[in-house]
């Protein structure tokens, strides 16, 4: 303020660093974005949505993580007592799962789950491991959640794909 | 706000807000802590560990707003070298860290009963351990250039293209298929949280947000004391 001619071209000079540093940092943050998004590409996702496996013809033997939900209903045991059978859904497609091993305490029908393992010949999944999901749901025992999933099988299907879908 | 460039005036501010932000942060943890553990139902699918969401949800918040405060210093302090600017980005990235760690840490206990799992690299997890890396490294540049001026230069560079990272962490669930839940409290539609378990889990933040406030203006002061106490000792030598 004391020496108003030469507070005057550091004003400006203010002014320009705080445009071109926004200009950089717009641009750095925006190139980062893109850059992971294009490198990244399928790989930043932690599994395969069983769509996905049908889409992209996903070979037998290829390890790779299938996610979606247990189909309600398609839970059960083998005659071993010690294999598990459920379906993994996303409401357009199903592949059923093979698992040998302990289930996680949310393992639950109608829920989300992450499995790691292989496709075999007969289109089973043979899962090495699974994990459970969680969703965005939390409330007290005994009261509906929030954001019930909108697919619940396989009723909810067919009502959606006579639906028009 | 140029005003409170000047050390002492901030000094003198800080000390007002100190004993206030002390006070939410008693009251707010104390309370928040009985509904979290004790005032609040269980969950319907996790039981008793969803206790755990009433730490890891604050500290996860809390990561990400330090780091914006970070950045907003660090931007200040490029673009109008106000020196407080640069002891505001030094004084906010351990306590920054420490909330990152926090939320690592909890996340991965509540990880294994539920998921199944410690650790898997999905998108949510891979990107928070990157923002806890930039805080360390933002820290490392810190000490490690003898001159002060170059340190604080660099570091606010680092800290402003981590920006980055910060919209990467809050849309990767939705962007990526991810092991880690979607949103439940900003999200479109509103919150998917019971009321019983959103009013623990904000008075919980409430907390965290006043220990920001407490620790953040207390390594201000800090920062600004070693300073001076710097320039007294050069003066001493080279008066």
């Amino acid at each position: 303020m004391a020496a108003p001619k030469k507070s005057k071209g550091l004003k400006t000079r203010k002014r320009q660093r705080l445009v071109i540093v926004s200009a950089a940092l717009i641009a750095i943050v925006g190139a980062i974005i893109l850059i992971t998004f294009a490198l990244g590409g399928d790989s930043l996702n932690l599994y395969l949505q069983p769509s996905a496996v049908m889409e992209k013809q996903v070979p037998a033997g290829k390890r790779f993580r299938l996610g979606g939900l247990v189909a309600t209903g398609s839970f059960h045991r083998d005659t071993d007592g010690l294999t598990y059978l459920f379906t993994v859904t996303d409401c357009a497609v199903d592949i059923p799962v093979k698992f040998k091993g302990l289930l996680p305490d949310l393992f639950r029908e109608g829920q989300g789950v992450v499995t790691e393992g292989r496709l075999n010949k007969q289109g089973v999944f043979v899962a090495e491991t699974v994990l459970a999901k969680h969703d965005e749901n939390y409330t007290p025992p005994g009261t509906a959640p929030k954001n019930a999933e909108a697919c619940s099988h396989p009723e909810a299907l067919s009502a959606l794909k006579k639906g028009g879908r | 706000m140029h005003r409170f460039a000047n050390p002492a005036e901030f000094n003198r501010l800080a000390d007002r807000i100190l004993p206030w932000a002390i006070a939410v942060m008693a009251i707010s943890l104390v309370a928040g802590l009985y509904l979290a553990l004790i005032g609040s139902p269980p969950d319907y699918q996790q039981g008793e560990s969803v206790r755990i969401m009433y730490i890891h949800v604050p500290a996860a918040w809390m990561a990400m707003f330090t780091y914006m405060v970070m950045a907003g210093a660090s931007f200040v302090a490029i673009v109008w070298r106000h020196p407080l600017a640069e002891l505001a980005g030094k004084a906010a990235a351990p306590i920054g860290a420490t909330f990152t760690a926090l939320a690592l840490i909890t996340g991965s206990l509540w990880g294994k009963p539920m998921w199944g799992t410690y650790w898997q690299w999905d998108g949510r997890m891979t990107s928070v351990l990157v923002l806890f890396f930039l805080y360390l490294g933002y820290m490392a540049i810190w000490h490690g250039f003898d001159d002060e001026e170059k340190a604080g230069r660099a570091a606010a560079i680092l800290a402003l293209v981590g920006v980055a990272n910060i919209p990467i962490i809050k849309f990767s669930v939705d962007w990526w298929n991810t092991l880690h839940q979607p949103a439940s409290v900003f999200r479109m539609g509103g919150p998917t949280i019971a009321d019983s378990m959103l009013w623990p889990l904000f008075i919980m933040a409430t907390a965290f947000q006043a220990y920001f406030v407490v620790v953040f203006l207390w390594r201000m002061k800090l920062e600004i004391n070693q300073r001076k106490l710097s320039v007294m000792n050069r003066a001493e030598v080279y008066g």
